[in-house]
């Protein structure tokens, strides 16, 4: 059980918190000149990294705020968290 | 057969304090202080239990809770029964009853003793070669297996107990009370941490507390006199909070544990009463230290498990701190010192110990030439062959070991005993320090896994960190502790230890016997039955990775999980393969360390509280009113009305037609209603529905569909311009949350540019639905001076009003089709509002229906239920609803997804309506929907989704998803039922009204 530090409220228990799957993948400005191999990449693939993965995740059962987090999937040690539209930390 | 064999009294053993308790129906004698393994111990009782597999009698091995055979039955019969419990970890008291697991009809005559005769044929992996074939056989097999394994039985009424959670926060957590533990916590404490001790056992201390050694001291004292001291200085520290009887199951990332501290199972059962039995403590530490202490491995040979033989540590746990002797002839089984500082501690209690075999060629240290002083005959290079004994032990036969260890040589001896300790050297528990995800590296000199790379903030001190003696243990313990806490000096900077150096020790994982291996029973795993031969069987059938031989020989699979036996297991394992233990790893220690009740894991029965109800504010009305209720997420929903005894369907129908005739009201409070304003708030409704709303004027209601990026149906419902920069949203009932969600997640991180803000409003308003042709007259009663007429107040409008001084919102929107009002009043309010409706509503019959007529009468006119039509698969097009999809907008959610190649199919799944050839067949929902009988097998084209009985119709009607089903108007098709074949043809999904005539009635 992860104890995570939302960048609002400070260190909670991960049961607070839900997982938003991969970070930083923008929702295309202009969606009707996509292809459709574009968008379906856009709207089915995502990474599953063993390692450090960027992620969203939002404080569901606290403040509501969505943020981002940078997490080692293979020891789940989280990394760095940054709230959303901030850059992300360089590796 | 009955003796006593209490040899001295021990201060831990309360001797004035007789109790009675009983062990497979027969009473015993014991002492406050014992459990149940040292009181059995002291009445001669050995034989406990019974193997798993080849029911070999079984008697008690350890003294804590790694004991892998005495596992007992708590008072069974009663509602306080438990299996599956270590007769070690059970503190007796009066009235206890125990007892044997495994064995029918007793524990002295067996039936299943019988597989141990049949063994040669229950090789490993017995169960998945023989009884896979042939599959239609498993049955059969399963109620022999079922019956003949017999692990413990359930409780079949309620647990009378209580259980409880309980969050805690610390900054040091020490778990271990032995002398590591008991030094860090007094450090930690003391430097202004606030600290947690726990303990598995009721006293303090550890192993070290009955070590009397003599030359093992601090400050010129034994260790164990040294540590009594300490405990006592700890008991007063503040900032120091200790739990025993206290054990830790798990231990997850970022320093959150698991702890079970028992609270009454000590008790008498009359004392247990209204007080929490268990509590699950649930810890976030900032720093952890583990002071897990190591194990007694046993030795593997020849029939190394017959009642009698027991770890060499455990022989003396019962003489020293119980005061019971485990035999009256004993002998003891050696590679290390351990086995001599046991003998002695025999010998000087008065207890006959006959004879010490040594793998070894000789060791140098005090310990043993005080043995040899003593008289005890020590027979070094020799190791057990075989013993004898069937429901105890008898003898023990010895033979010369080969230099090389591998085979024995010269003439056999026997040894005459009942009892032997057998000591293979020290396991560090490192089970929770795996668990927390760090890991080990194999130490080749010492033969053992070593803590080696920390995940979290933690520090494993002690003999789980691979420190054995006290000179060790005190020197690194307190340069950790000057480490981790961050500290400059420690009490233990100036102690003075003297310890008997000498620690030779020779290991061999499988000691050899003069028979041949195949005709011997060399236990690795006692409680799962796995010999050493199963595991080399393992090897020469293919299995390579440790984890395959484990499960494949049910190594290290008990309720023990394998805490005695694992470490062997992967030494023969590697012998036979030809690697290094290093290079094959471990097996993975899971959860929970020792196992846990149910009623811990769960925690406090609250009943009702549990899962949360939702009520809304007419409910006591309807429960006045006699209202069935159906369950909708959390919510507790009107279903029906029934009067006079009317069954279900009877009561839809005549709810069903009064809306029609005259009027109905429906409790519509639990709809999700979602505030929004902001300047943008037009904008951002345009990008989430998937229609247009710039232009919807101030007091204009709209239906709204949402979906989801992948364009199926998310959501729906009618959302209203309260004013320029204000809407109220509604949702489905059951989407409420997710919606608010999933627009939380949209305006969050892809349009924060949108100044927008959303509040749930749901439990705010409460909101009574007015429909049918006279809903009009009785709106008109309750508030006169509202102008009701079509020109000011038409389909799809709002207006603010007040009834008396309850303001209140009215839209006029309609879910039925009839000419229908939503009323919305704050929430406290909602039940006055209620019955002036039923008041006004009185001369036209007003008739209250439940959510079973809400479905029916919108099913009449086609319009979906999100979540009932729709399953995630459906886009508006597929629904038959292109009207609702705006052309013009450039993009809104899901839009693009629209135009792909799948969603554009035609054969798609498309929502129809479905007529019965015979009107009164209503269709079961989720039916199956075909168009050809004959073929094989027969394509499924869809299924029904909505179905119902109309009473206004007077014939059945039904809504269904069918592939290509758009244009399949008119069309014959099939639903096969278990008995007949329905006849259906395919409908408009519109059955009634279909000019929208009574809407703007
Ligand atoms: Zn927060």
């Amino acid at each position: 059980m992860f104890l995570i530090n939302c960048p609002y409220c400070g260190e909670r228990d991960q049961q607070e918190f839900k997982a938003g799957g991969e970070a930083h993948i923008e929702r295309p400005k202009q969606p009707t000149e996509l292809s459709d191999d574009e968008w379906a990449e856009y709207l089915f693939m995502r990474k599953n990294i063993k390692g450090v993965q960027f992620e969203r995740w939002n404080h569901a059962h606290g403040c509501r705020k969505w943020f981002n987090m940078v997490r080692d999937t293979s020891n789940d040690e989280i990394k760095a968290i940054y709230k959303m539209g901030e850059k992300p930390p360089s590796q | 057969m009955t003796k006593n064999l209490r040899v001295k009294s021990s201060e831990y053993i309360d001797e004035t304090n007789r109790i009675s308790f009983k062990f497979n129906g027969k009473t015993y004698h014991g002492f406050k202080g014992d459990t149940l393994a040292s009181a059995l111990l002291a009445n001669n009782v050995h034989l406990v239990g019974r193997s798993f597999k080849y029911h070999r009698p079984r008697g008690i091995m350890t003294s804590g809770s790694e004991e892998p055979n005495a596992i007992v039955q708590i008072n069974p019969g009663t509602n306080r029964t438990e299996p599956n419990v270590r007769a070690t970890e059970v503190e007796i008291y009066e009235g206890l009853e125990a007892s044997s697991q495994n064995c029918w009809p007793s524990v002295e005559f067996d039936i299943g003793g019988i597989n141990n005769f049949l063994s040669p044929f229950l090789p490993a992996g017995f169960y998945y070669k023989t009884f896979m074939w042939p599959a239609s056989f498993w049955e059969k097999y399963e109620f022999f297996i079922r019956h003949s394994a017999g692990l413990g039985k359930s409780p079949t009424s309620s647990d009378p107990d209580i259980y409880d959670h309980r969050n805690v926060h610390c900054d040091v957590l020490v778990i271990g009370a032995g002398i590591s533990g008991i030094l860090a916590a007094k450090n930690a404490a003391k430097n202004n941490f606030k600290t947690l001790l726990v303990d598995e056992k009721n006293e303090l201390g550890g192993s070290t507390i009955y070590e009397n050694n003599e030359f093992n001291k601090i400050d010129n004292i034994t260790s164990s006199e040294w540590l009594k001291k300490e405990i006592e200085e700890i008991k007063g520290i503040k900032n120091l909070e200790i739990k025993t009887r206290t054990s830790v199951a798990a231990y997850h990332q970022y320093n959150y544990l698991l702890a079970r501290e028992n609270l009454t199972d000590h008790l008498e059962t009359n004392d247990k009463t209204n007080k929490i039995r268990q509590r699950l403590l649930k810890i976030r530490a900032k720093k952890v230290i583990l002071a897990t202490g190591a194990l007694e491995r046993p030795l593997i040979f020849n029939n190394n498990d017959r009642p009698g033989i027991m770890l060499s540590s455990a022989v003396k746990k019962y003489s020293e701190f119980y005061g019971v002797a485990c035999g009256s002839k004993n002998v003891f089984f050696a590679n290390n010192d351990s086995a001599y500082e046991s003998a002695l501690s025999l010998y000087n209690k008065g207890i006959n110990v006959d004879a010490i075999i040594d793998i070894r060629d000789q060791s140098e240290s005090k310990i043993v030439k005080k043995v040899e002083e003593a008289g005890i005959k020590i027979y070094w290079s020799h190791t057990i062959v075989d013993t004898a004994g069937y429901k105890r032990l008898k003898s023990v036969s010895i033979m010369k070991l080969s230099n090389d260890g591998t085979s024995v040589t010269g003439s056999k001896i026997s040894i005459s005993c009942d009892c032997l300790g057998v000591a293979g050297g020290w396991t560090p528990a490192v089970h929770l320090y795996t668990q927390s995800g760090s890991k080990l590296k194999f130490d080749e000199e010492k033969q053992i896994f070593l803590p080696n790379q920390n995940t979290s903030n933690q520090i494993s001190v002690g003999s789980c960190s691979g420190d054995f003696k006290i000179d060790q243990i005190i020197k690194n313990l307190n340069q950790k502790l000057k480490d981790t806490l961050n500290i400059k000096e420690t009490d233990l900077d100036n102690i003075k230890v003297e310890i008997d150096q000498e620690n030779s020790k020779r290991n061999i994982w499988l000691l050899p016997s003069d028979k041949h291996l195949g005709k011997t029973k060399p236990f690795v795993d006692y409680q799962n039955d796995a010999t050493a031969k199963d595991i080399k069987l393992a090897l020469r059938e293919g299995f390579r990775s440790i984890e395959h031989v484990k499960r494949y020989t049910t190594t290290g699979m008990g309720t023990d999980q394998g805490k005695l036996g694992n470490m062997h297991a992967l030494g023969i394992i590697a012998d036979t393969a030809g690697v290094k233990m290093g290079e094959l790893g471990t097996t993975t220690f899971r959860p929970p360390y020792t196992p846990l009740t149910f009623g811990t894991i769960v925690g406090r029965n609250v009943g009702k509280f549990f899962d949360i109800f939702r009520r809304t504010p007419m409910n006591d009305w309807h429960i006045e009113n006699k209202a069935e209720f159906e369950n909708v997420g959390q919510w507790k929903r009107a279903w029906y009305y029934p009067i006079n005894g009317e069954t279900m369907h009877q009561a839809v129908q005549r709810e069903s037609k009064a809306a029609r005739e005259s009027a109905g009201i429906l409790d519509a409070s639990t709809l999700g209603k979602i505030d929004i304003q902001g300047s943008d708030a037009s904008e951002f409704l345009n990008r989430v529905y998937t229609n247009a709303w710039s232009k919807l004027a101030i007091g204009k209601c709209r239906y709204g569909l949402m979906l989801n990026e992948d364009g199926m149906v998310y959501d729906d419902g009618v959302t209203t311009r309260l004013g320029e920069n204000h809407y109220i949203m509604t949702t489905t009932t059951g989407g409420a949350a997710n919606v608010l969600g999933k627009l939380e997640d949209y305006l969050q991180t892809e349009w924060p540019e949108l100044d927008v803000y959303l509040t749930s409003v749901t439990d705010h308003y409460a909101t009574a639905s007015l429909c049918g042709p006279n809903s009009k007259k009785i709106l008109k009663k309750i508030i006169p001076d509202l102008d009701l007429s079509d020109e000011n107040f038409p389909h799809m409008t709002f207006k603010e009003a007040n009834i008396g001084h309850i303001q209140c919102r009215i839209m006029r929107i309609s879910f039925t089709g009839e000419h229908s009002y939503e009323i919305n009043v704050q929430a406290s309010y909602g039940k006055d509002l209620w019955e002036k409706c039923m008041e006004a509503g009185q001369e036209f019959n007003i008739t209250p229906y439940g959510t079973e007529t809400m479905h029916l009468l919108r099913a009449e006119k086609g319009f979906i239920i999100v979540g009932q039509d729709t399953d995630g698969t459906m886009t508006p097009i597929d629904l038959q609803m292109d009207w609702i999809v705006s052309k013009k907008k450039y993009d809104f959610i899901g839009k693009r997804s629209l135009y792909r190649s799948d969603t554009m199919r035609e054969d798609r799944k498309q929502l129809v309506g479905l007529l019965t050839d015979d009107p009164n067949i209503v269709l079961e929902e989720g039916a199956q929907i075909v168009s050809e009988l004959n073929k094989s097998p027969i394509e499924m084209l869809g299924h029904v989704t909505s179905s119902y009985f109309s009473p206004n119709l007077n014939k059945s009607i039904a809504l269904a998803v069918v592939r290509g089903g758009k244009d399949m108007m008119g069309k014959k098709l099939f639903v096969p039922m278990e008995n007949r074949n329905i006849n259906v043809t395919v409908a408009n999904p519109v059955f009634y009204d279909s000019t929208n005539e009574r809407l703007n009635a």
